[in-house]
């Protein structure tokens, strides 16, 4: 019997844990406790996360920067640059599911910082960028 | 698997899907294959493009496909290993076949069915800016998305139909 209890709860709490999802401020708090390990104090800032999504980065010639295909609104539909396919808004506010996936969310870092940026983005810059995005300047 | 179905051009290829799956799936006016019930197909391969029905490429088409995402038509898509099996797994499953559904370049594009199928449509209509490349199917299969892809649910840009023979 206490086998069995023990199954049970075994069960439920590894189903509760695929199904607790990230949020936009637990990742800013995970990136932002990587950050400080490099750099003990680091907060997030909405300025730099602002000036990262900005930035000509001129790695790319067809994606020199985020807002070709993300847009500036961080609220509308982005549109991809080469395809045309609709992108989700970067708010969560417009998008709830945005943000909420830890995975996606370091595999679209990862794939879209070699694209744009030319290299990995750090974890300031994922902290910085995410605070941006859901508090705005 | 659980399918779900996508209106197709062609009966041939439908009833070709049809048989290949054993499916009993009913078809009313028009013709429709069926194309993988994946989240994760539909995720990773309809993110920066639509999911493109796999019927429309060969299996060892999908394969060279897949084993080369670093170079994915000048982007990087590469996947985890497993992801990236699971997906050429489905790929295959549903592959179209024979020579007309195959292309060197491995664009859908460039299979002698595609442009077979699109034989009609104007230079100039591809160029327009609103559809800006052959790949962008939702440009004028403006229901490609929810399995639309009827020629009365095409939509050229401007919002003239397709006009039939």
């Amino acid at each position: 019997m206490n086998m069995f209890r023990v199954s049970v709860t075994l069960i439920l709490l590894t189903s509760a844990g695929s199904v607790l999802a990230d949020t936009p401020a637990s990742l800013v708090a995970g990136y932002t406790a990587e950050a400080a390990q490099a750099a003990p104090g680091f907060t997030a800032s909405t300025q730099r996360g602002q000036s990262f999504f900005t930035k000509e980065w001129g790695v790319s010639s067809k994606m020199p920067n985020c807002t070709v295909c993300h847009g500036k609104n961080l609220k509308v539909d982005g549109k991809h640059v080469v395809t045309d396919k609709r992108i989700a808004p970067f708010s969560p506010a417009a998008n709830p599911e945005r943000f909420t996936n830890a995975k996606k969310v370091e595999k679209w870092f990862k794939r879209n910082c070699t694209e744009v940026v030319g290299r990995e983005c750090t974890a300031a810059e994922k902290a910085d960028f995410i605070q941006f995005v859901i508090k705005g300047v | 698997m659980k399918l779900f179905t996508v209106r197709s051009l062609t009966v041939k290829t439908i009833t070709a899907g049809l048989l290949v799956f054993g499916s009993t799936m009913a078809y009313a006016d028009g013709a429709r294959f069926n194309v993988p019930n994946n989240a994760k197909w539909k995720e990773e391969c309809g993110s920066c493009h639509i999911a493109y029905p796999p019927q429309l490429l060969t299996g060892n088409d999908w394969q060279k496909m897949m084993t080369s995402l670093d170079k994915h038509f000048g982007a990087n898509a590469t996947l985890d290993a497993a992801d990236n099996k699971e997906i050429l797994n489905i790929l295959q499953g549903h592959a179209g076949s024979g020579d007309k559904h195959s292309a060197n370049s491995l664009r859908i594009t460039d299979t002698s069915w595609f442009k077979r199928e699109h034989r009609e449509i104007a230079d100039s209509a591809w160029s327009s800016p609103a559809i800006k490349s052959r790949a962008n199917c939702t440009a004028c299969h403006v229901n490609a998305e929810r399995g639309d892809w009827s020629e009365d649910g095409v939509r050229m840009p401007g919002g003239k139909r397709y006009e039939k023979d």
